[in-house]
C-alpha cells in the first residue's frame, strides 16, 4: 500500500517530465536492442562456423598411427639397461594403419551408454587418372546411412542423392573441387589408382562441398565396402573409428580410457580444435564488450536526466519531506523512476531486438562456401534476452542510486528558506 | 483537558556557523497547550522561522530539547521524526507549496496516504471534506498549479489537517497574500479554532492578526520576551 504510493508519485513524476523520460527509456532500448541483436547475430556466426568444422568432427577419433616402435631392442638389452640411449633416424616397421580387433571395439563403445553413435572410416590415397594426368586425391569409405544420422552428410551433398552411394556399387561422390578440375558430371565413370597400384572404376553418383575448399578440391566419398574392395581388404579392415558422444565434453575422458583399453591412439574434438573454441570465445568477448558499453552509455544518459529531475523537483522532494516522507521514501521514489525507465526501455528494447533478430535472419547470405546457408544465421538463445534484461535493470539501478541518494539527503529547509 | 502541553521547547539554542558563529536562538523556553491558537511576532531576522523549523522536527541541528506530546523528539532517527511529521505536525508555508503534479484532491490526501492507515475511498472523503470547510470542493480535480495563489494557500491549510494533527504550524502564512485573501486565510484559522480547537503555532507579522489569537510570542533576538508569558 505504501509502495504503491511511492509508484504513484514516481509516475507523476516521470508524466511531469515525460520528454526526458522518453529520452531515457530510448536510450535504454536502443542499447538493449542492439545488445540482443548483436549477441544473436554474433553467435549464430559463430555457431555456422564452428559448425562448419565441429558438425563435421567426430567428437573421438579411434585410429592407428604409423610410428616406430617406442620399446626399442637397445633398451631391453640388459648391458645397456644403466645408459642413456639414443638412436637417431628410427624408421617404423610395416604396420597397418588398420584397427586391430574392430569389432571388439565397436561393440564396447556401442555398449557405453555416453556414446551417440559410431561412423567406421577407412581413408585411401587415390590418384584421378584424368587423361594422361593424375590428380591426387582421398577417397573416405564411409558407413553411409551413419555417417549422415551423425555427421549430417546429406547437407554437403549438393548435387545426386546420397543414399546412391550405398545402393550403387562402386559409386563415388567426388568433391566439388575434384569434379570441377576432372570436368566430371554425375553418372560419369571415373578411374582410380590406389597407392597399392589398383585401379577401380567408380561411377560419380553427387557432388560434396564443405565450403573449405581446400578440402573439396581433394576429398571425395565412397561406401565402405567400395573402400574396402578398392584396398583389397576384408570386411574388417577399418582405419578410422568416429565417435559422436551424447555430451562433447565427455570426449577427453572417454579418449583417453579407450586409448588405455585398447592400446590406440584417440583424439578427442577439445584437443584438436582448440582453435575455434577460442576464436568463438573472443567474438562473444567482443560482442558482449559492445553491448555492455552499450548499456552503460544509456545508464549515463539516465544519470544525468535523473540529475536534472532531482534539480527541477527540489521544491516537491522538500514538500514531500515537510509532510513526513523519510528520506528512504524519496531515494525510493527516484530509485523506482529509473527501475521503471529501465523496465520498460529493457522490455520494449528486448522485443525490438527480436524482432531485429527476424530482420537480420531475412537477409540473404548465399555463399559459394556455405551450400547449406541462404540468410544470415542468428541465435535466439533465451540466454542473451535473460542476461539484456537483467543487465538494463542492473545498469539503470547504479545509473538511478547516485541521483536517488542526492535526493533523499536533500534538506527542506534549506530549500523553504531558500525561498 | 485544555491544560494537556501539545508541544515543548527547554532552553532551545541555535547556532549558525557560516560566514560566522551567530547565536540565532538564545534559550527559547516555552509551550503551547491543547486547543490553544499561539502566533509569534518579532522583527524580521529575529529567528521566528528558525524556531518554527526546530519545532516542525525538520531542524534537527539544536541544543536544548524538544517535547511533542510529552515525548522527547531530541535526537531521534530521521525516519521517526519524518513520521511525527505526517502524524501529529501539519505545517503551512508562506510559499503555497504544493505538489504541481497532482490534483487538489491528491495534494490534500498525500499525507493520509502516506500514514496509510486508511483505504483511499475513505481518504478521499476525508479530504473531500477538509476542502469543503474552505469552500474549494468544486476546485478538487484541478491540477495544482491552476489556482490563484488565496486558493492554493486554502488547499494547503486542508493539506496540514488531513491527519488529524496535534499541532498546525505556519510560517507567515498570510505574508504572500494580498488583505482579502490574507482575511480569507486568517478567518479560516480563526474558524479552525473556534470550531475544531485545533492547536495552532503561526508566526505572523500582521499585529490584526496577532491580536486575534489566545496569545502572542514576542520575539527579539533569537529570546522570547517575557512579558506575554
Ligand atoms: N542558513 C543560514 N546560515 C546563516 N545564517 C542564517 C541562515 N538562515 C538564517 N540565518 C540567520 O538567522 C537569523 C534568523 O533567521 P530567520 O529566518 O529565523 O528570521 P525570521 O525571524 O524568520 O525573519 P523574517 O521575519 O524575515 O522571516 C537571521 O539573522 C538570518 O540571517
Ligand atoms: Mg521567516
Amino acid at each position: 500500500m505504501k509502495f504503491k504510493l511511492i509508484i504513484e508519485i514516481a509516475f507523476a513524476l516521470m508524466i511531469a517530465r515525460l520528454k526526458q523520460t522518453i529520452v531515457a527509456a530510448t536510450g535504454v532500448v536502443f542499447s538493449i536492442t542492439m545488445f540482443v541483436a548483436l549477441l544473436g547475430f554474433m553467435n549464430g556466426l559463430n555457431q555456422l562456423l564452428d559448425g562448419l568444422i565441429l558438425n563435421r568432427t567426430p567428437h573421438v577419433r579411434f585410429y592407428n598411427e604409423v610410428k616406430p616402435n617406442p620399446n626399442q631392442p637397445i633398451d631391453q638389452a640388459k648391458d645397456f639397461k644403466d645408459f642413456y640411449n639414443i638412436i637417431r633416424s628410427v624408421k617404423p616397421a610395416a604396420s597397418r594403419t588398420s584397427i586391430y580387433n574392430s569389432e571388439a571395439l565397436i561393440k564396447t563403445l556401442e555398449s557405453d551408454k555416453r556414446v551417440l553413435g559410431i561412423s567406421p572410416k577407412i581413408s585411401v590415397q587415390v590418384f584421378f587418372n584424368v587423361g594422361n594426368t593424375d590428380v591426387s586425391g582421398i577417397i573416405d569409405g564411409i558407413d553411409v546411412v551413419e555417417e549422415n544420422r551423425l555427421f549430417a552428410f546429406n547437407d554437403y551433398v549438393i548435387a545426386g542423392n546420397f543414399m546412391d552411394l550405398k545402393n550403387t556399387s562402386n559409386s563415388i561422390i567426388l568433391g566439388k573441387g575434384a569434379a570441377d578440375r576432372m570436368m566430371a558430371s554425375i553418372g560419369d565413370v571415373i578411374q582410380a589408382t590406389t597407392s597399392q597400384g589398383n585401379r577401380v572404376q567408380l561411377k560419380v553418383v553427387g557432388y560434396y562441398q564443405s565450403g573449405l575448399g581446400d578440402l573439396d578440391n581433394v576429398q571425395s566419398y565412397a561406401s565402405i565396402n567400395t573402400a574396402q574392395k578398392m584396398l583389397g581388404e576384408s570386411a574388417s579392415y577399418v582405419t578410422d573409428m568416429q565417435v559422436k558422444l551424447k555430451d562433447f565434453n565427455q570426449a577427453p575422458v572417454l579418449a583417453k580410457e579407450f586409448r588405455e583399453i585398447f592400446d590406440i591412439d584417440a583424439d578427442d574434438i577439445q584437443t584438436v580444435n582448440a582453435q575455434f573454441e577460442t576464436g568463438t570465445q573472443i567474438r562473444t568477448l567482443i560482442s558482449y564488450m559492445v553491448g555492455v558499453t552499450l548499456l552503460i552509455v544509456s545508464g549515463f544518459g539516465i544519470y544525468n536526466i535523473l540529475n536534472m529531475m532531482i534539480y527541477e523537483k527540489m521544491d516537491t522532494i522538500a514538500i514531500l519531506k515537510a509532510i513526513g516522507f523519510s528520506g528512504r521514501d524519496v531515494n525510493n521514489i527516484f530509485i523506482t523512476i529509473a527501475i521503471t525507465i529501465g523496465i520498460v526501455g529493457g522490455s520494449i528494447g528486448l522485443i525490438f531486438g527480436f524482432l531485429a533478430g527476424l530482420g537480420i535472419e531475412k537477409i540473404p547470405f548465399e555463399t559459394e562456401a556455405l551450400p547449406t546457408v541462404k540468410t544470415f544465421p542468428v541465435d535466439f538463445n533465451p540466454k542473451y534476452y535473460i542476461i539484456g534484461g537483467v543487465f538494463s535493470l542492473v545498469t539503470t539501478y547504479f545509473a538511478g542510486f547516485f541521483p536517488a541518494r542526492k535526493a533523499s539527503g536533500v534538506d527542506p529547509v534549506d530549500i523553504i528558506r531558500g525561498k | 483537558m485544555k491544560e494537556k502541553v501539545v508541544i515543548e521547547a527547554k532552553g532551545v539554542n541555535k547556532y549558525f556557523y557560516s560566514p560566522v558563529k551567530t547565536q540565532v536562538l538564545n534559550d527559547v523556553t516555552f509551550q503551547v497547550k491543547r486547543g490553544e491558537f499561539v502566533s509569534v511576532m518579532g522583527k524580521s531576522g529575529c529567528g521566528k522561522s528558525t524556531l518554527l523549523y526546530i519545532l516542525s522536527t525538520m531542524d534537527t541541528d539544536y541544543e536544548g530539547q524538544l517535547f511533542l506530546d510529552n515525548e522527547l523528539v531530541t535526537g531521534k532517527h530521521q525516519n521517526f521524526l519524518s513520521q511525527i511529521r505526517n502524524k501529529k505536525i501539519g505545517f503551512v508555508f508562506q510559499f503555497h507549496y504544493l505538489l504541481n503534479e497532482f490534483s487538489v484532491l491528491e495534494n490534500v490526501m498525500i499525507p493520509g496516504l502516506k500514514l496509510n492507515q486508511r483505504s483511499r475511498e475513505e481518504l478521499e472523503h476525508i479530504a473531500m471534506e477538509k476542502l469543503k470547510i474552505f469552500d474549494m470542493q468544486d476546485h478538487a480535480m484541478k491540477k495544482a498549479n491552476q489556482l490563484s495563489g488565496g486558493q492554493k494557500q486554502r488547499v494547503s491549510i486542508a493539506r496540514s489537517l488531513m491527519n488529524d494533527p496535534l499541532i498546525i504550524m505556519g510560517d507567515e502564512p498570510t505574508g504572500n497574500l494580498d488583505k482579502k485573501n490574507s482575511d480569507i486565510v486568517f478567518n479560516i484559522f480563526k474558524e479552525l479554532a473556534q470550531e475544531f480547537h485545533q492547536t495552532m503555532l503561526i508566526v505572523t507579522h500582521d499585529q490584526e492578526f496577532a491580536s486575534g489569537t489566545d496569545r502572542i510570542i514576542n520575539m527579539e533576538d533569537g529570546r522570547i520576551l517575557k512579558s506575554e508569558m
